[in-house]
């Protein structure tokens, strides 16, 4: 949207104002035309995305612990470099994800502290933890596909910035699937020892997967709203079904099975049935007592207290230096 | 150790040597994922790591296979020089083995472009990214050296500890055509430089331990050296002969 709104400016706008900016935000939201960050929007709309933008981009950073688990032991040079980059990659998305945030007025430090003081969340999948080598495949095969089909409807998002960020996002996901897959069929293809830990590591994030794409749609809190913002386009189930569509003939080329005796084909729905997901362990993992909800935080809280000082030396640099410059431009001793 | 890993002749000793400096940093660096001070070092840090990796890839394919090498040879017969296998530190500690390993690396690769195949092909590339990572350590220690008091402590004593082990940087390898000589004044120079107009003082003192066995390219190395070797080779060596 690049609409100049009238009387667009620093002042607070009154009734009659607000009541123009919501028309014109409905018009383009209508259009499927994209917000931009100097438009007008709804309070709750921002404050949606702000939450939304940020549960996405600490879930990138907070996801790079379980794989960064294997980085020091991948078993052969050319995995090492393909996790190296993973985990890289995932840096890098949370980077994108806090400057889109920052487009809605909303500050990397202040995202930060509230992820670290349990104000916002992270995606609960990364509350399990990496047991073995085959866990970095089944990551990337089933919790970034779970991600990939979550995201792929965000590129088309209401609001540019997170728009935009989802495309080149999603590039790299799709990569980061690929590798998994790749991963898991290697040990599938290979010994006793390793199809072994493969199956073992598709049976315990098979159903954390399934639970990433959110609860049931009629119990879902923010859903409705979201999806008339055109921030959400597919509902929960909706998504979660096209999921487990897409990795039921991909485990057979596995040669691997998924932990479910309810899971078959239906012909009359066109989709595969599956069994019932157990809720109650996800609102545990939600509420902090999945298996790794204390350790990840406490890296995270860890990692930033122990580099506070490396960030103050940096700033108090870059004064002095700025202070320099200043004074040369005013003709003062540099 | 099978005999498929053991390289000899000293053109693949040369190589050994360097792929093992970088294998060994990129172990190193890639223990920092998750923990960088801030997400622009994760970047910047796996990023140089990744470099090594690709560095070290070449030049043990150079000797052999490179995970037979990487994963099946024992401590004694890794040739790296002991710098890069000093464990992370603080963060000051990472920056100043970074400055003092990529200033070398760099005017290295540097001479070895200039050389003969097939190191100088590696050389002429890896050099690019060399210079990277040096300018990466300089503009920290700069940062860390002028910053606040802390931080300048922090970086006068990782500077001062890691100093032990630049001497050997400069030992002749076998097989590389290099005027050594002149690599170490350069490098002090350069070293010297930035320490100094990061308000820090040059170490001095022994730049390594008198000891009669030698240092990393004879083989010997640091204490902290074996837990990284069982920590990096542990699965590769739990299930022998798989495909990963």
């Amino acid at each position: 949207m690049t609409t100049v709104l009238p009387g667009h400016g620093p002042e607070a706008p009154g009734e009659a104002e607000t009541e123009a900016f919501q028309a014109v935000f409905d018009a383009a939201v209508a259009a499927d035309e994209r917000i931009e960050p100097r438009d007008w929007m709804p309070d709750a709309y921002r404050a949606t995305l702000v939450r939304q933008i940020a549960q996405h981009a600490h879930s990138e950073i907070i996801g790079m612990q379980p794989e960064a688990n294997w980085i020091s032991r991948a078993p052969s040079l050319r995995r090492k470099a393909i996790l190296l980059a993973k985990v890289q990659d995932e840096a890098g998305h949370g980077l994108y994800l806090y400057s889109a945030a920052e487009t809605l007025g909303t500050g990397r430090d202040e995202l930060l502290d509230k992820l670290h003081t349990g104000r916002q969340k992270y995606s609960s999948i990364f509350n399990y933890p990496t047991l073995t080598w085959a866990d970095v495949g089944a990551i990337g095969w089933l919790v970034d596909g779970a991600a990939i089909t979550n995201q792929v409807p965000l590129c088309r998002c209401s609001y540019g910035p997170y728009a935009r960020a989802m495309i080149r996002i999603c590039k790299e996901e799709s990569f980061h699937q690929r590798q998994g897959y790749e991963l898991l069929l290697a040990l599938s293809r290979g010994t006793e020892a390793q199809k072994a830990m493969a199956q073992d590591a598709v049976d315990r994030w098979w159903w954390p997967s399934l639970m990433m794409f959110g609860p049931p749609d009629d119990e879902s809190a923010h859903s409705a709203q979201s999806m008339a913002w055109k921030i959400k386009r597919h509902s929960n189930d909706e998504l979660r079904q096209r999921f487990v569509d897409i990795c039921v003939p991909q485990a057979e080329s596995l040669g691997l099975t998924l932990p479910d005796p309810e899971l078959r084909w239906n012909e009359e729905r066109g989709h595969h049935d599956f069994g019932p997901i157990d809720w109650s362990e996800f609102q545990q993992v939600l509420k902090g007592n999945g298996p790794c909800n204390e350790q990840r935080i406490s890296q995270r809280r860890a990692a930033h207290e122990n580099g506070a000082w490396v960030r103050e030396a940096a700033a108090v640099y870059a004064g002095k230096h700025a202070t320099e410059h200043t004074g040369a431009r005013n003709g003062e001793a540099a | 150790m099978s005999t498929a890993a053991r390289p000899d002749g000293p053109g693949t000793m040369a190589a050994l040597a360097l792929g093992d400096d970088a294998l060994i940093l990129a172990q190193r660096l890639g223990e920092w994922a998750g923990h960088a001070p801030e997400l622009e070092e994760e970047v910047a840090l796996a990023n140089i790591a990744l470099d090594l990796l690709g560095q070290a890839r070449t030049l043990l394919t150079l000797s052999g296979d490179e995970d037979e090498l990487a994963f099946r040879r024992e401590e004694r017969d890794f040739r790296n020089v002991q710098l890069v296998e000093q464990p992370n530190g603080d963060f000051a500690h990472t920056i100043a083995r970074q400055l003092y390993f990529s200033t070398y690396q760099e005017l290295l690769y540097g001479q070895l472009a200039g050389g003969t195949e097939p190191l100088s092909a590696l050389a002429a590339k890896a050099v690019k990214e060399c210079a990277y990572h040096r300018d990466h350590a300089e503009q920290w220690t700069l940062r860390l050296g002028d910053g606040t008091e802390e931080s300048h402590r922090r970086m006068q004593t990782a500077l001062d500890a890691l100093w032990r082990y630049t001497g050997e940087l400069f030992r002749p390898v076998e097989g590389l055509d290099v005027a050594w000589d002149t690599l170490e004044d350069t490098w002090r120079a350069s070293v010297t430089g930035i320490v100094t107009q990061a308000t820090l003082t040059p170490p001095e003192g022994p730049q390594a331990a008198p000891w009669a066995a030698g240092a990393g390219r004879q083989g010997v190395h640091t204490e902290p050296f074996g837990r990284l070797l069982a920590e990096m080779q542990h699965l590769h060596r739990s299930h022998p002969g798989a495909s990963w």
